[in-house]
């Protein structure tokens, strides 16, 4: 066991945690945002560098600060460790770079974009941005590209997390997407003309952190926030079963897999659970889900509503000038 | 006259081939390692000569064999990073086609040194050429019992093969280029683990550059000692330097640690002075990543010393006034050169070779070429200069592997000393032209089917 | 061409089992590199998907793996280039010493932007990232062959003879070694 400080909180966790996972475990503001760690995806982690912290001491053998900001994901606790977060002026201002560096050719097309409402970079950006844009150049555009005939890949949108080729190497089998091209020029792709298709190939919809993978069976029918989510399973022989489903009045538009509060999935669910039982009578339904963190969601209709933060008048006036 | 312990043969007619090169006392130190040392003594000797990584980062080369981790039953890898492609810097590529057994020498005594039976050469693509000379350099050397199954009739079996890279900068970096020997894209890997615990296959491995590896023939030879001789304080042996630029006599020069930067600029056995006899302006004394410094700075430190060819006296005062050693890449520009320019161009190289793995490096060295091509453009503004300054700070330290630092000291350094060739292009925007610079986003363009 | 036409030579599938056989068993990927350089000096300079479908059952892997390793390097072409093509190095040293006026030079000449092909596909002109022949420059690199020192009238008889001798170059052509 480790014993780990982090802004100034102390916890103990087995050793071989990540930083990022000790600080899960306390939970709240001192947990740093994670763009493309995903915790069931081997090797994921390390390339946004949202999750950046200041180890302000090593360890208990080796006080030794650590000379650089560490990815928190990928960065194993020590015995003693103490890690600055949201104390760290350095790690904040990093981060306002990341997003800044997220931002610079994102389209920023939330209001047509089917992911609004639970994007995690709407939510980075709201949390750790700037407030304009510094860049006056030209965004840097793809087409639209349909990978089957489930799943569109939107890489404009894209922040190349991996985590969809994640998915593909580890959940699937036969990867036909991956990454192509290198730099900022670098995308998602299938390279020529390609499906994905095999059973599973749903849940890269459901660990994009953007709207740039998206479940055509669901694209444009509703914004996320005028629909409720439900815990619901059934039986399958292909996987759990476990899902929530999304309704709108009494239809349901869309299943997904169940998010935890990281928004990351508790099981990957297969793509006739997610695309082919959108009918009530195909599931038996568990009851509301809990919505904490997107909080558009859960706006006006579950509890731990919070409202968001209101511009003060001398920040109106930073827009303005 | 320095003292030449790398290249001392490199000009001898046919030394290219095995038997002047043996004639010239080569594979001495392979003979003297497997008969007379014991692997652990062989890395003792490089530990005691104090060679540093001669690729850039200047990390000390015994230290880094003596992290190797030595699980039983586990293969473990010498790989030979031969991916020279620092811009400035020419001195890998010298010496494997002036003298390419002193690096295949090289290799098997490290390779015993390490209990590496499998070792590569991993060379730029663009050198494909120097394939086929290493090639024929290994086939002599197993023709003549150095390489393959029980050499010299000891345990030691070794087998050495060379591996082309095909167009990445990144592959430089140890990780990239393990990723690449495995057939993948040259995406540095997260670290820790290190090579030397997991690298290549997964397996221990130790990553040096070619002149590191080249040294160790001269150090096992005459002896850690005598290495450690030469040279000034932790800055231990020789060091080949790639001059180029505005000089009257580019090239290779192989210097003794300490050589004082003004001598190596203006003395004919050197680079012989400023071409056309111009003023000097600047040098990037260490390949193009490193801080780039005025002629009054890279003569003498701020205190008033003269500046030395040495890890530690061209980093003397840190990167306010100083810069590093790095590669050895000495590009020198007169005072008709506009460092805003040079640092466009700089610019623009690291847009091109990122991988595009991190967020910083990968939209931070695209936007940094894009605000430079308006400036060059004749379009820029004073802000864009304090923009450029801001981006670079977000990059530096942020990234996964060191190319976000590269990119970034070109441009902090640059801003630093020649703000105002920054500030003459915004106010006088006449006569610049767009169209001379070729911008591209990546020349990588597929025809998608 | 579709995948069934496209075939290595003889003398080219033995040095593909030469090359897997320089890496461990089951790491036959690590032979991607070195047999992409292969497919593009055999079939017409650049490498198609068919091609890299090839290669990918060649080595047992996903074609995915070989697009995305192909479109990484800056050495494959992923699209049909001139026989020819001159890579001029552009990065400082080559810059300070003129690189821009002999690519210039050349595009004038062959009547071409970079990144273009001449009409009659004999030559595609590139600017490309320093090639390590910076105390030679301005220099460029016409299939594996550097070409130094270079100079307007340098630049002409190197057109004129490859115009003459009219072959495809390769990264993979035996060259003289240039004194420095």
């Amino acid at each position: 066991m480790a014993k780990v400080i982090i802004d100034g909180i102390e916890v103990e966790v087995e050793d071989g945690t990540t930083i990022l996972q000790a600080a899960r475990s306390i939970g709240g503001e001192v947990t740093p945002p994670a763009m493309c760690y995903y915790t069931k995806l081997e090797g994921s982690g390390g390339y946004c560098r949202t999750c950046l912290v200041e180890v302000s001491k090593g360890s208990e053998k080796d006080p030794r600060p650590m000379p650089k900001l560490v990815p928190s994901c990928r960065t194993m606790v020590q015995d003693g460790m103490e890690v600055k977060n949201t104390t760290s002026e350095r790690a904040l201002e990093a981060r306002k770079g990341v997003v800044e560096m997220l931002l610079v050719n994102h389209p920023l097309d939330c209001p047509v974009c089917d992911q609004a409402g639970e994007c995690d970079l709407q939510d980075l950006s709201y949390d750790h941005g700037g407030y304009n844009t510094r860049s006056e150049f030209e965004r840097r555009t793809f087409e639209k590209q349909d990978i089957g005939d489930k799943i569109q890949l939107h890489m404009t949108r894209c922040i190349l997390c991996y985590r969809c080729v994640k998915v593909a190497d580890q959940i699937t089998d036969g990867r036909v997407h991956g990454v192509i091209n290198r730099g900022d020029a670098a995308e998602i792709s299938t390279y020529i003309k390609n499906a994905v298709d095999n059973d599973f190939s749903g849940n890269m919809i459901d660990v994009c952190p953007v709207g740039a993978l998206t479940d055509k069976t669901f694209r444009f029918k509703s914004r996320v926030w005028f629909t409720k989510p439900m815990l619901a399973h059934r039986d399958c022989d292909k996987c759990s079963g476990k899902t929530t489903i999304w309704f709108k009045g009494d239809d349901v538009l869309r299943v997904t897999g169940r998010k935890d509060e990281w928004n990351e999935v508790e099981e990957f669910i297969c793509n006739t659970c997610r695309f082919d039982k959108k009918k009530v009578s195909d599931w038996t339904i568990e009851g509301p889900k809990e919505v904490s963190r997107s909080s558009v969601i859960s706006a006006n209709k579950y509890k731990n509503l919070e409202k968001p933060k209101e511009f003060k008048l001398n920040d109106i006036k930073r827009l303005d000038s | 006259m320095g003292k030449k312990i790398l290249l001392e043969h490199a000009e001898v007619p046919g030394i290219q081939g095995y038997e002047v090169y043996r004639e010239k006392g080569g594979y001495r130190s392979v003979e003297k390692a497997l008969k007379t040392m014991s692997a652990e003594q062989v890395v003792e000797e490089v530990k005691t000569s104090g060679v540093r990584g001669r690729g850039g980062a200047g990390f000390p080369a015994g230290m880094k064999w003596s992290f190797l981790a030595k699980p039983e039953g586990v293969p473990r890898y010498l790989v030979c990073n031969a991916d020279e492609s620092e811009p400035g810097t020419f001195k890998d590529r010298y010496l494997m086609s002036k003298i390419p057994h002193l690096l295949i020498e090289g290799m098997i005594t490290a390779s015993y040194a390490l209990g590496a039976n499998t070792s590569y050469i991993y060379i730029r693509g663009e050198y494909y050429y120097l394939i086929g000379i290493l090639e024929k350099a290994i086939e002599e050397a197993y023709a003549n019992g150095w390489l393959g199954k029980n050499i010299l009739g000891t345990d030691f079996s070794h087998d050495l093969y060379v591996h082309p890279g095909a167009g990445a900068y990144i592959c430089g970096e140890e990780t990239a280029l393990l990723e690449s020997l495995e057939g993948k894209r040259g995406n540095p890997r997260m670290k820790p683990p290190f090579p030397a615990v997991k690298g290549l296959y997964d397996c221990p491995t130790v990553v040096n550059n070619v002149e590191t590896i080249a040294a160790v023939v001269p150090i096992i030879n005459d002896g850690g000692e005598a290495y450690a001789n030469i040279g000034i304080g932790r800055s231990t042996g020789t060091k080949l330097i790639s001059a180029s630029g505005h000089i009257k006599k580019p090239g290779v020069y192989e210097v003794e640690m300490g050589l004082p930067v003004e001598e190596f600029i203006y003395s004919d056995e050197y680079c012989g002075g400023i071409l056309n006899d111009k003023k000097l302006k600047a040098v990037v004394a260490g390949g193009s990543s490193v801080p780039i410094l005025p002629a009054d700075l890279i003569l003498t430190t701020a205190n008033g010393e003269p500046r030395l060819m040495s890890y530690e006296s061209l980093s003397d005062g840190g990167f306010q006034t100083g810069t590093m050693l790095g590669s050895g890449g000495f590009i020198v520009m007169d005072e008709t050169t506009n460092i805003a320019k040079n640092l466009y161009n700089f610019t623009r190289f690291y847009h091109h070779e990122s991988c595009g793995q991190c967020s910083p490096c990968r939209e931070g060295t695209a936007w940094m070429e894009k605000i430079l091509h308006k400036v060059l453009a004749g379009k820029g503004s004073m802000e864009d200069i304090d923009l450029l300054w801001d981006i670079q700070t977000k990059i530096d330290g942020n990234t996964i592997c060191p190319l976000g630092e590269a990119a970034s000291w070109p441009v902090a350094s640059a801003i630093r000393h020649f703000r105002q060739d920054f500030e003459e292009l915004v106010k006088n925007p006449a006569g610049l032209d767009e169209t001379r610079y070729y911008y591209h986003c990546n020349n990588i363009n597929p025809e998608v089917a | 061409m579709s995948t069934e036409e496209i075939k290595f030579s003889e003398e080219s599938l033995a040095l593909v089992k030469k090359t897997i056989a320089k890496y461990p068993e089951g790491r036959q990927k690590s032979a991607l590199l070195p047999i992409l350089h292969l497919a593009q000096a055999e079939f017409d300079g650049w490498l198609s998907v068919p091609v890299m479908d090839y290669v990918a059952s060649l080595l047992d892997i996903q074609p995915i793996e070989v697009y995305e390793v192909a479109s990484f390097y800056s050495m494959f072409n992923l699209k049909p280039v001139g026989k020819c093509i001159l890579e001029v190095c552009h990065t400082s040293s080559c810059w300070l010493r003129g690189a821009d006026d002999i690519v210039d030079h050349i595009s004038n000449k062959l009547n071409i932007k970079v990144g273009e092909t001449t009409a009659d596909g004999m030559f595609t002109l590139k600017t490309v990232e320093c090639l390590g022949s910076c105390g030679s420059a301005p220099m460029l690199m016409c299939g594996s062959q550097y070409h130094e020192h270079l100079t307007f009238e340098k630049v002409d008889g190197l057109i004129d003879n490859l115009r003459n001798e009219n072959k495809r170059t390769t990264y993979l052509d035996e060259v003289k070694v240039e004194n420095y």
